[in-house]
């Protein structure tokens, strides 16, 4: 038995927790197999994209469904691939170095099936909690055990309740990382609050939607089954009898007139555990430029093709990729902590540690296409982690191709990037 | 922080005999090396004594040789002063690309002189410009100033109150930026005197701080362009070598920089 001490730091997840290691690693391999090859970089994964689904891989994850050659062709023509190789002749002309580099990611997260974890030896179930309240005078708060840090939560779910239920999105509140007030829950990590975060919070609604028909029905003296929500109210299908959702609300807490044996109140709770993992994926594909005197990398576009199947909030979907796209090119060109020989930190300040700055990074082209994911009510696969992920690949690809060298390490520093110039020692 | 007293003089005298009665006393111009020091606790002065609220060490002017900035002008001001521009539009350059706005905002000329920091803007365009230093007490030429690492020809207590910089010919700047602390990685300025003269700095490459470079200085006197420089070869020795750069890319950068000074310079 060997020990070892060290005063250097334990590592940890950072955005995409070894999805972005796995993608790198193979898409660096499927950039370099084209190249020796002499394969065009697109065409190879063309041809080894899984088309047929559900796919089982050996490794426990089976993939639900994707179309691969789709997010291929939305980011190939976004980028006018077409148009590259003119392009890279004219920058040679103008004496730089102009490269193109894909970086095709899938990864499994809305992490996870309870069984599924416990088999591989986790300690918790990965399920989520949600808990609807209505208020007395119609305002709902949802006691959700997912916890919003920079993830917009609060409009994201917020949204989904309001769209239900046709009110005002500021008559939705949630309520989130207070253990005194949310009984429990597994949190937010693994891009896991829409596809089992919000879908407990459906579930929850589901139920309180069921006991507020009730109500309004029984109210409106009409069959369960015609009550309809329109615009915050509980309408009989084909008349113009209603009930606004206060009065409902207000029914039930001071239940003067509820059907028989029921409880007043109107609050519901629900536990989601998922059935499988979901499979995100996309294709990126960066275009830059060398700077052969100094080394220095230039985006001269960056495009990206998700699918995160539904989207519930578009904006939100798009600071979520801007930030792990951020993220991704970050570890490709800036960011490394450094320790020396003896155990010094020596990037210990944002002086020496190279922090991605908004003049770093380019403007990111965004689409998307949609396969829904059939694993939950709302078709969501998550998009937290996906920039982080897919980036990194792209960038060190499209230097490679930039320079004609394909050995080059992250960070890829002006320094570097100089150095693997052949003819540059 | 250790405690400290923070004296406000409004003359340079006054200033100097505040200087001499504290028992380790520091001036104090933009903050932006001594207040992080200080709070480091790398430094406990007795006695703090701001300069930069000093009106006679505040103002630019241009005259017919020459362009002189007092110390404690910030970097800002010198962006947008007329005369600046019109006088030597290259100091001009080199001040938008030096720090960021916040930087730029309490960031003085004096104050960037006097530390010499070896990977500073200014001291590459004094010692290019073959600028004169004049303080409280002499004028020191350029080449006499800058003596090694945060080390310059300053006396103890004595202040800079002025540099003047002989309007150049023509004279470019250009700069690799640290990715991270934005300071110079390689920055190099070169000038063409009046008299025809050649003077080229390096900052950022140095173990030592800002250099001549007169390898450099001699192509461009033969032939005054970025292709007059594609022969020349800079020696590595001596050069810094850290996580950001070699001592061999370092030398790169000061060719290629020169080479894009001289034509910035036109």
């Amino acid at each position: 038995m060997i020990s070892v001490y060290t005063n250097t730091v334990p590592v940890d997840a950072y955005r995409g927790a070894g999805r972005p290691e796995a993608s790198f690693v193979v898409e660096r391999l499927m950039e370099t197999a084209a190249r020796q090859m002499k394969v065009d970089p697109a065409e190879l994964r063309r041809k080894n994209f899984i088309t047929s689904f559900p796919h089982q891989t050996p490794v426990i994850m089976a993939y639900d469904i994707g179309d691969f050659g789709a997010s291929l062709d939305a980011a190939v023509k976004a980028i006018d691939y077409a148009g590259f190789p003119a392009r890279k002749e004219k920058a040679k002309k103008e004496g730089k170095l102009r490269g193109i580099g894909f970086s095709c990611y899938i990864e499994a997260c809305g992490i996870a099936p309870s069984k599924a974890v416990g088999s591989l030896g986790a300690g918790v179930g990965l399920w989520e909690s949600a808990e609807v309240r209505v208020n007395p005078v119609g305002t709902i708060e949802i006691l959700t055990g997912s916890h919003s840090h920079g993830q917009g939560h609060e409009t994201t779910f917020c949204q989904l309740v309001a769209e239900r239920l046709g009110v005002p999105i500021n008559q939705v509140q949630i309520v989130h990382g207070d253990t005194d007030k949310v009984q429990f829950g597994m949190g937010t990590y693994g891009s896991r609050s829409a596809a089992v975060g919000l879908t407990a919070i459906l579930k929850a609604m589901e139920k309180v939607e069921s006991k507020a028909k009730k109500i309004a029905a029984h109210q409106l003296e009409a069959s369960e089954g015609d009550i309809v929500i329109e615009n915050g109210e509980f309408k009989v299908t084909g008349t113009d009898k209603s009930i606004a959702l206060p009065m409902v609300a207000l029914a039930a807490y001071t239940a003067h007139n509820l059907p028989d044996g029921m409880e007043p109140g109107l609050k519901e709770g629900a536990f989601y555990d998922p059935t499988n993992f979901t499979f995100p994926a996309g294709a990126y594909i960066c275009e830059l430029e060398v700077d052969t005197g100094t080394g220095k990398t230039s985006f001269v576009n960056f495009v990206a093709a998700d699918d995160f199947g539904r989207l519930i909030n578009p904006m939100i979907v798009e600071g979520q990729v801007h930030g792990g796209l951020a993220q991704g090119i970050g570890q490709a060109l800036l960011e490394g902590a450094v320790y020396d020989a003896s155990g010094q930190l020596v990037t210990a300040s944002f002086m020496d540690y190279t922090m991605p700055r908004a003049d770093d990074l380019p403007s990111f082209k965004l689409n998307h296409t949609t396969t829904l994911c059939p694993g939950n009510p709302l078709g969501v696969k998550g998009c937290g982690e996906a920039g982080a992920i897919g980036a990194s690949a792209a960038v060190i690809n499209a230097i490679t191709d930039a320079i004609g060298n394909n050995r080059l390490e992250m960070p890829a520093t002006p320094d570097r990037v100089w150095h693997a110039i052949p003819g540059n020692a | 922080m250790y405690q400290t007293i923070y004296h406000r003089p409004s003359s340079v005298d006054e200033a100097a005999a505040l200087f001499a009665k504290g028992s380790d006393s520091k001036y104090l111009a933009g903050g932006h090396t001594l207040i992080p020091v200080m709070k480091q606790r790398l430094t406990s002065p007795s006695d703090v004594i701001d300069l930069a609220r000093i009106k006679e060490l505040v103002g630019i002017e241009l005259s017919a040789d020459a362009l002189n900035i007092k110390a404690a002008t910030t970097y800002f001001d010198i962006l947008r002063s007329a005369d600046a521009r019109k006088g030597i539009p290259a100091i001009v350059h080199l001040t938008s690309v030096l720090g960021d706005p916040q930087v730029r905002y309490r960031g003085t000329i004096g104050g960037s002189i006097a530390n010499n920091d070896p990977a500073a803007d200014f001291p590459a365009a004094v010692l290019a410009l073959g600028a004169t230093v004049k303080t409280n007490k002499r004028s020191i030429a350029a080449d006499d100033f800058f003596k090694g690492l945060f080390a310059t020809a300053l006396e103890d207590g004595e202040i800079i109150t002025s540099i003047s910089f002989p309007t150049p010919a023509k004279a470019g700047y250009s700069k690799m930026r640290h990715p991270a602390s934005r300071f110079a990685l390689t920055g190099v300025f070169v000038a063409k005197t009046k008299s025809g003269d050649v003077r080229v700095a390096a900052t950022g490459a140095s173990q030592n701080g800002v250099m001549r470079v007169p390898a450099i200085e001699a192509a461009l006197k033969a032939n005054w362009s970025s292709a007059g420089l594609d022969n020349v070869t800079i020696s590595a020795d001596g050069l810094l070598t850290d996580i950001h750069g070699s001592s061999s890319y370092r030398a790169n950068l000061i060719k290629v920089m020169a080479q894009r000074a001289v034509t910035a310079a036109g």
